[in-house]
């Protein structure tokens, strides 16, 4: 066994009040192919940030040929030899191929780029990635996902990395992609490349990795041979967290009710490939799979904001046609989406707590154009009641909140207009235990009032604990359905990961 | 590479759409503006509709600098106009007063963009209020230097610069080509350049693959300065005097974004070319000169002006209608 090229120990992390990495070790060889595995969460990224100079640890030591290292940028981990591929992020949209491949460290000729070997470069890289049906001269805009993800490889590999990492760097590949890819991969395994190699996918890991290693809740767990473990058992190291009883109980759905959502056979371009699912009122229906696996279009559709979505959605069993977030908001349909990223997508941070709560539902606190700002701050009163937001003064703006207190305010404004379906998109993430409390009462007080509910979470606990059926999605469609008892994290994981579906099913349940 | 000839011209095309739409649009205008004109297509009237054009053209350069790097600048006009004022006082005398006349009044320009670069780049404000109120500076200090207008200029450099080179070529259009070639093309194609535009398209991606951000910018603004200078250096040439004009500062400004967007220009940023900025305000100038020649009342430039210019950009957002994720309407 060669001596490691990189080692990592002890190294901690935490953000604020919240610990991404613990005391975690990792020694990483050359020429082999290192899996580092995990579920969401459990600082796969975190290491992957540190290793690539992105972020500093708090603590801990990286040694490289044996000598302590730090990298206080990605730059200085570039000169040191560790490139990472990143998902999509780190392509310039604007320039082309070629210029992107070259960007950090462009070739010149009298201090202005030498566009001529620019080129040559670019090609040479292309090629060693195996894409040489990429134009060098085409815009990155112009690329669809897959290609940009092979020329993000292609910009790693023109900076001749000793380490190269690549963090789900298949996630937007087809099959003859990522053949391809792992060619390479195995290429620059026999040419003594150190690789780090993020997926979720386990059959990737089985066919590539030498070693692996497992992390959870920010710790790593175990470091083994490629080979020794069977899926089960790795599945079995990356469960593992303490159960505690935050989740309101469930009170059974009545078959009997008829579906007041039902989706036959949607699609969406690439991304969402013949979704049938129903949900009855009362119901929570909850979404799990790994990141990044459809869900978030899924609800994007639901609520209209998608074009060119093909199949059909029924409402109280009439087929709609949803082109809008407004019209998927009227009453007719009455879908609400509570959205993922607050600051963004859900809340108005300027404006004041009252503007925030009442802007989805303006029409019924106004006649005539005019807002009745009585009405209005009855309404608001009632709202901050309910969902215990504390909030000083109802004009305060709403960035002035806690971050738990402003998630309750995006969920809040679209219960003024009392929507029978309401769509989440990861609501928890980011907030302290005790909103999600909260938060999971509420869900379940609005699903006894009637409402069905369309749950996307990134955190199982949270899908088992809440959930009456879970719809676990892979590569854009539903890959199972699962139900009671069958709601489990060995389940969930299993479906998620794509793995011996039937094998799970029969497992013990947890 | 299984990609010939062909390839490699659609990507250029592509790259260049919008200063060849530019391009096309000028020269439509132009052709019938001249098949039109009395005195059809002479030197003469070449010179006369290259004259009118070079101010604006030098300001939409400057503001295509910045625009490129997803920025504003809405000081361009008044640092045009306060070069003017400054070059009233100093482009006189003898050959090589009036020349390090030239040399001050640039240099002028070229601090005040970078006056601009600094206080939005370090001092992190945004660009546009910053650019509004270093222009009321701008003005200010040119109301100081003139009051009222008057003052004088080297008047047979003027009379060059102005005329036509071997009686053909005027001489604002080759001053203008020059500057093309000595600013802009070097710009373009040196590590600054390039970190504008990633700047502009994405700066995120650009930090993240290490570029020198903050130098490109502050490059931008700074040459932005300059070349507005350029552009106040030929008002004085035109008009042999320095007038601290405040509605022809502002419109240069505005027109000036006009300019761009024509150009093919993305106010995003990361998109566009000086080139297409120049061939946006050469186009722009003609629309007021196609109503002369059809013999309209002036009073309907103002209109006519603006329901072209409303016409060009329509045919840049049309790509917009088929986004099929609505969000990216907002991104």
């Amino acid at each position: 066994m060669s001596e490691p090229l990189l080692r990592m120990e002890g190294i901690s992390k935490r953000y604020g009040g919240v610990i991404a990495l613990n005391e975690a070790d990792i020694a990483i060889r050359p020429g082999a192919i290192h899996a580092v595995l995990g579920e969401n969460g459990a600082g796969k990224s975190t290491l992957i940030k540190i290793m690539a100079g992105v972020t500093a640890p708090d603590d801990g030591r990286m040694l490289l040929d044996g000598k302590a290292v730090s990298f206080s940028s990605p730059a200085m981990a570039n000169a040191a030899g560790i490139v990472s591929v990143f998902q999509e992020l780190s392509l310039i949209p604007d320039l082309s191929v070629a210029d992107n491949i070259v960007i950090s460290n462009p070739p010149t000729r009298f201090g202005m780029i030498d566009r001529g070997a620019q080129r040559r470069i670019a090609e040479e890289a292309l090629s060693r990635a195996g894409a040489v049906d990429i134009h060098p001269s085409s815009l990155v805009k112009d690329l669809p996902l897959s290609r940009r993800q092979m020329v993000e490889i292609a910009k790693a590999l023109a900076r001749s990395p000793r380490l190269m990492i690549l963090d789900e760097a298949t996630s937007a590949l087809s099959k003859s992609d990522v053949d391809k890819v792992f060619s390479v991969l195995k290429r620059l395994r026999s040419e003594g490349l150190a690789l780090v190699y993020i997926s979720h996918r386990m059959h990737e890991i089985a066919e590539l990795a030498d070693d692996c290693t497992v992390f959870r809740n920010g710790r790593s767990i175990e470091s083994y041979k490629a080979g020794t473990k069977t899926d089960q058992q790795v599945v079995e190291l990356m469960i593992g967290r303490e159960y505690k009883s935050v989740f309101p109980a469930k009170p059974g759905v009545e078959i009997s009710r008829p579906p007041v959502l039902s989706c036959s056979g949607l699609c969406w371009g690439d991304r969402l490939t013949d979704i049938t699912f129903d949900a009855r009122p009362g119901e929570i229906v909850g979404v799990g799979g790994l990141d990044g696996q459809g869900q978030r279009e899924l609800l994007l559709a639901l609520f209209g904001v998608l074009r060119d979505v093909r199949g059909e959605v029924r409402i109280d069993g009439r087929s709609v046609r949803l082109t809008s977030p407004k019209e998927a908001k009227s009453q007719a349909t009455s879908i609400a989406l509570i959205p993922e990223d607050r600051k963004t997508e859900g809340l108005m941070l300027p404006m004041t707590v009252r503007e925030n709560l009442s802007i989805a539902a303006l029409g019924s606190v106004s006649r005539k154009g005019v807002i009745d700002r009585g009405a209005e701050a009855a309404c608001v009163g009632e709202l901050l009641k309910l969902l215990a937001i504390k909030a000083a003064n109802i004009d305060m703006p709403v960035s002035s909140l806690s971050g738990g207190n402003q998630q309750k305010v995006v969920i809040a404004k679209w219960l003024m207009n009392r929507p029978r379906i309401i769509l989440l998109n990861d609501p928890t993430r980011g907030i302290d235990v005790g909103t999600k409390q909260e938060i999971y009462q509420l869900l379940r007080k609005l699903a006894d009032g009637g409402a069905a509910i369309i749950f996307y979470s990134t955190d199982y606990d949270e899908l088992i604990g809440c959930c009456d059926r879970v719809l676990v999605m892979y590569d854009g469609t539903i890959a199972s359905m699962l139900e009671g008892d069958n709601i489990n994290e060995r389940a969930l994981i299993g479906s998620a990961l794509n793995i011996a579906a039937k094998q799970v099913e029969r497992g013990p349940t947890l | 590479m299984n990609t010939g000839k062909v390839g490699e011209w659609q990507f250029r095309y592509e790259l260049h759409k919008g200063t060849l739409l530019a391009a096309a649009l000028f020269v439509v205008m132009f052709v019938i503006y001249v098949s039109n004109h009395p005195a059809g297509f002479t030197p003469n009237v070449v010179q006369t509709a290259s004259n009118k054009a070079t101010l604006l053209a030098f300001v939409a350069m400057a503001q295509c600098l910045v625009v490129i790097t997803a920025g504003i600048d809405l000081s361009v006009g008044m640092v045009l106009v306060l070069c003017n004022c400054l070059a009233s006082w100093l482009v006189v005398g003898t050959p090589l007063q009036t020349g390090f006349g030239i040399v001050a009044v640039l240099a002028a320009g070229l601090a005040c963009g970078t006056l601009n670069g600094l206080i939005i780049i370090f001092g992190r404000l945004q660009p546009i209020v910053t650019t509004i109120a270093t222009s009321a500076i701008f003005f200010g200090l040119a109301l100081l230097l003139r009051p009222t207008p008057g003052g004088s200029v080297n008047e047979t450099l003027a009379d060059v610069f102005t005329s036509k080179m071997f009686g053909v070529l005027p001489t604002s259009l080759i001053v203008l080509a020059a500057t093309i070639l000595l600013v802009w093309i070097p710009f373009s194609r040196s590590v600054y350049g390039r970190a504008a535009y990633a700047a502009g398209s994405s700066e995120y991606a650009a930090y993240m693959s290490g570029m020198p951000l903050k130098r490109a910018k502050l490059l931008a603004y700074a040459l932005a300065g300059l070349l507005s200078a350029m552009g106040g250096l030929y008002l004085t040439f035109f008009s042999y005097t320095g007038e601290a004009a405040f509605a022809s500062g502002n419109a240069y400004t505005l027109y000036s974004i006009a300019a761009v967007v024509l150009g093919g220009v993305s106010l995003a940023g990361g998109k566009g070319s000086a080139v297409g900025a120049v061939f946006g305000a050469l186009a722009f100038r003609t629309i007021g000169d196609l109503l002369f020649v059809f013999d309209l009342d002036p009073l309907w430039q103002p209109l006519f002006q603006g329901i072209v210019l409303m016409l060009a950009i329509g045919i840049g957002s049309i790509g917009l209608a088929r986004v099929r994720n609505r969000l990216e309407w907002f991104q």
